[in-house]
């Protein structure tokens, strides 16, 4: 059996069955493994991805719901955002292990896509989905904050 | 295999297939005396071979230098950290080094305190940093002995600097890469001056950009549960549901019939289905019907236990420390002081669960893993497949986080690539509700702690009473007089000054898998330590700080002792004098101990020495209304001789802090009827974003040599938040965690 999806803005023909997780079609039909699997249910976040610009968990997403949709992995992340917070996560070393990053960094990203200078409390809301256990939440939030900081200047200067 | 533009993770194999001869250098190994030959070998490989891996650099004629790594990195930062070492004494750019892991050779990587490739004990960085400064200070000599022979000029009158070398009355330099060949036909020097620690311009230097952040912040970065080969296929392993049972019988007929399953065969630890893909083989693992045999299983559950455990609290247990007569000092003290303490078993639940790959061919096995235990891995595969270790090739990648999970867990795929004739390759992976119920787990302990005060509130008297596994099975290297030195572990090493000093232990078997768990037994004996000791201090009418820094005035190494210790511990078992009062006040200072705080909140304190280094937190703590606990902010002390990188040592501080937090406020692993309770991150909850404090990280200057950081930060912040939940409440945590069933 196979799907069409649009992944990381190149349409994909992807031999799996329709109620298979997005995470699976992902890591082993298109072979992208910077989305992880790491718990299964919703309740980690490494599995996060953007269908639409929303950041969803891959692994209780079945691939036939989003035929149709836009998904992007951390393989196929652009633009002014996406390249900030990278640029951030690298300035900050936020990475130990790095297995949870890129879920990290997708939630990031749609959190900064949608508000342009997160409180603490937005960073909470949007960030407390991904679970990271060597525990560096305290660099991704400075991240966030940087990011937000540099792109509050960059439109200040009307760029 | 992929890798970024900083780190190669290509093997010797590789490159030698595909041709050397544009990168042709220089290739430093360790100083090893010529005596056993191998350093002779590995240079005659060098000049033939350019990139022979017997070596800890290479320079190639791009200019970059590569450091071998002989450690695993995990999120710890050693590539960095080995990387930084070398540079230094090389005195290279650091935009011109690169890292790779090391092939599995113990003879040239081993663990200088394991004697075995592997990385654990929090001692990458000490037992590897002679080591690796002498490498760089080598390679360094022959870089500059390569130039002072083209430029003809006396070697004393060169210079480097930032990957130039230079003469500065000609004015003539050149690259590292340019002399690289050239310095490959130097001889090796038979000495070399390591640089003065104050002329450091790269260790210590406030922030290097770590070698694995570009890769980590791509998805680029590969784990072993992504790697992949042509054809490989996915196998899941139905292992039983009670510990220490074994496969009966097993019905795979249902399995085979689903779509994309290959093959189902039976392995040492259960049943593993081997399919074409992750969905295909967990569907065919629930369609497996097997019957265990459970005759010799563990049945009892944490009731059980603990009632053993309780009663065994009651009876004296092997002494693992005795200084003066505690029975006697107890009997006589003014006023005594008891409190008994409850520790659940901890999951590792490293966010990448256990995986590996396997190729197995007739004359090779090939190994893809995040594994610590290089040694191990390289073993046990050798054993299971009657290849020899030679024949073994391991392919380190990147950890998902190891926390003393990951030793070795390619065991179980090394079985099922033999089972299925290495037809094709096979991609093992663990799921969450693998992990959770199938760990090796921080065992459960329960602690007894009496203490006595003199008229004048004079602690006079200290007995600590351990029960629970020992996570070493009878290793007769660490068990001396029935002590499990790790069981005590920051319990008979008290370093205050007390006369009277009894530790004892208990380790009853159970058939509940244990493990080290990060930071061992000093994760529960510092909690315990820390709290009784402000229970003491309260008692005695002191402040907690004042308390504890009037102890730590006296070196306990010079105080009479009975400590049961193996002799290669016993240098290190107590930190150097005063390097624990030394955090201990600094993080006072720090946290403006003594300050008002508002009502509901409140200050803790606590100090541990463990892997060398001396830790002290202060946190400060919001108790609501309704009880809840916030930690607000940390502030650590930390000593652990020169700091490499400072910002990745914040970095393990800040982690630390958060992985410990998790444990303490709800992290427990129960049984019921033999059963694990728990399966995944929804009822086993870990910190997250919402709940991570303030950490604030001060570092004493130092210039002595390095010692142990990813495990030292974990012990102390349990106790410190405790200790400030008292201060704001007047209640005491005995009992962890904070929130169970959460």
């Amino acid at each position: 059996m196979s799907i069409s999806l649009k992944l990381n803005n190149r349409t994909v023909q992807l031999n799996v069955t329709p109620d298979v997780p997005l995470l699976w079609a992902v890591r082993e039909a298109a072979g992208l493994t910077g989305t992880k699997y790491g718990c299964g249910i919703a309740q980690c976040g490494a599995c996060t991805v953007l269908v639409d610009g929303e950041p969803t968990r891959s692994c209780v997403t079945p691939v036939s719901s989003v035929s149709g949709k836009s998904v992007t992995t951390i393989e196929g992340v652009s633009g002014a955002t996406a390249r900030a917070v990278q640029s951030a996560w690298e300035k900050l070393d936020v990475a130990q292990c790095g297995y949870c990053q890129s879920g990290q960094i997708m939630s990031a990203i749609a959190l900064l896509q949608q508000n342009r200078s997160p409180t603490d409390g937005d960073i909470d809301d949007a960030m407390c989905g991904n679970i990271c256990r060597c525990g560096t939440y305290m660099r991704i939030r400075a991240a966030i904050h940087e990011v937000a900081q540099i792109k509050g200047q960059l439109s200040h200067a009307g760029r | 295999m992929r890798g970024d533009s900083k780190i190669a993770c290509v093997s010797r194999r590789r490159f030698l297939a595909t041709g050397a001869s544009s990168t042709a250098g220089l290739v430093v190994g360790f100083y090893a005396p010529t005596s056993n030959g191998f350093f002779a070998r590995m240079l005659a490989e060098s000049r033939e071979m350019v990139f022979a891996p017997n070596a800890f650099l290479r320079v190639a004629t791009d200019n970059t230098v590569t450091v071998v790594s002989k450690h695993q990195e995990a999120g710890q930062g050693i590539y960095t950290g080995l990387a930084t070492i070398i540079a230094e004494e090389l005195d290279a750019d650091w935009s011109q080094v690169r890292v790779e892991p090391a092939p599995a050779d113990r003879d040239l990587y081993k663990n200088l305190q394991f004697g075995s490739q592997g990385t654990g004990g929090s001692n990458s960085i000490a037992n590897s940093y002679e080591q690796y400064r002498r490498a760089g200070a080598t390679a360094r000599a022959m870089l500059v002995a390569a130039a002072a022979d083209r430029w003809r000029v006396p070697s004393g009158e060169i210079t480097v600097e930032k990957g130039l070398v230079k003469h500065a009355s000609s004015r003539r330099q050149a690259s590292f890469g340019k002399l690289a060949q050239a310095a490959a036909s130097v001889p090796i020097p038979a000495q070399v001056t390591l640089k003065d620690p104050k002329n450091f311009t790269l260790i210590g230097a406030e922030h290097l950009p770590r070698l694995d952040s570009r890769a980590k912040t791509t998805g680029k970065a590969v784990f072993a549960i992504d790697s992949s080969l042509p054809d490989m296929a996915i196998a899941l392993v139905a292992r039983p549901p009670l510990f220490g049972s074994t496969v009966k019988t097993f019905d795979a007929a249902k399995t085979k019939a689903v779509p994309g399953v290959l093959d189902v065969v039976k392995i040492s630890t259960g049943v593993a289905v081997v399919a074409k893909s992750f969905p295909a083989a967990k569907q065919g693992r629930e369609a497996l019907r097997i019957e265990w045999d459970e005759s010799k299983a563990e049945k009892r559950g944490t009731p059980e236990f603990l009632a053993q455990y309780r009663s065994l609290l009651e009876q004296p247990g092997a002494v693992a420390r005795r200084d003066g007569d505690c029975i006697r000092a107890l009997a006589r003290a003014a006023r005594t002081l008891t409190a008994t303490f409850e520790f659940p078993y901890l999951a590792h639940a490293t966010m990448e669960p256990l995986s590996a790959v396997v190729r197995l061919s007739a004359n090779q096995c090939d190994i893809w893993t995040g594994d610590w235990d290089v040694s191990g891995v390289q073993d046990d595969a050798s054993r299971i497949t009657g290849l020899t270790a030679q024949q073994v090739h391991i392919h380190t990648l990147y950890g998902g986080g190891s926390f003393g999970r990951r030793g070795s867990g390619a065991s179980e795929v090394v079985e099922v690539a033999k089972a299925i004739g290495g037809r094709f390759p096979v991609k093992l992976f663990w799921t969450r509700e693998d992990d959770m119920r199938g760990d090796a787990y921080r065992p459960m302990y329960l602690h007894k702690l009496d203490a006595g005060l003199d008229e004048q509130g004079n602690l006079i008297a200290w007995q600590h009473r351990i029960v629970g596994q020992s996570v070493l099975g009878g290793d007769p290297g660490f068990i001396i007089d029935g002590i499990d030195v790790t069981s005590v572990a920051g319990a008979s090493t008290l370093p205050y000054d007390i006369p009277n000093i009894l530790v004892d232990l208990h380790s009853p078997v159970l058939g509940v898998p244990v493990d080290k768990w990060r930071s061992v037994g000093n994760s529960h004996n510092a909690f315990a330590v820390e709290t009784f000791l402000d229970d003491v201090a309260q008692a005695a009418g002191r402040d907690p700080y004042q308390f504890r820094r009037a102890l730590l005035m006296k070196d306990p190494r010079d105080k009479s002792m009975q400590l049961v210790a193996p002799d290669f511990m016993k240098p290190g078992l107590f930190a150097k004098f005063p390097r624990d009062r030394g955090v201990l006040e600094l993080a006072a200072e720090k946290s403006s101990w003594g300050t008002p705080l508002p009502p509901g909140k409140g200050r803790g304190l606590a100090v541990h020495y463990s892997f060398r280094t001396s830790v002290a937190h202060v946190a400060e703590v919001t108790v609501g209304s309704d009880g809840g606990v916030r930690v607000d902010r940390v502030v650590c002390a930390v000593d652990c001789g020169v700091a490499i990188n400072p910002d990745v040592l914040r970095a393990q501080m800040e982690g630390g802090v958060a992985f410990g937090l998790s444990a303490i406020l709800y992290g427990a692993i129960t049984l019921k009827n033999g059963k694990i309770e728990q399966s995944n991150f929804d009822d086993y909850r870990v910190l997250r974003m919402n709940e991570m404090p303030e950490v604030e990280v001060h570092i004493v200057p130092s210039t002595e040599a390095p010692t142990g950081i990813g495990e030292s930060v974990v012990p102390p912040i349990g106790p410190a938040v405790s200790n400030a939940i008292f201060a704001a409440t007047g209640k005491r945590v005995r009992t962890l965690p904070l929130y169970p069933n959460s």
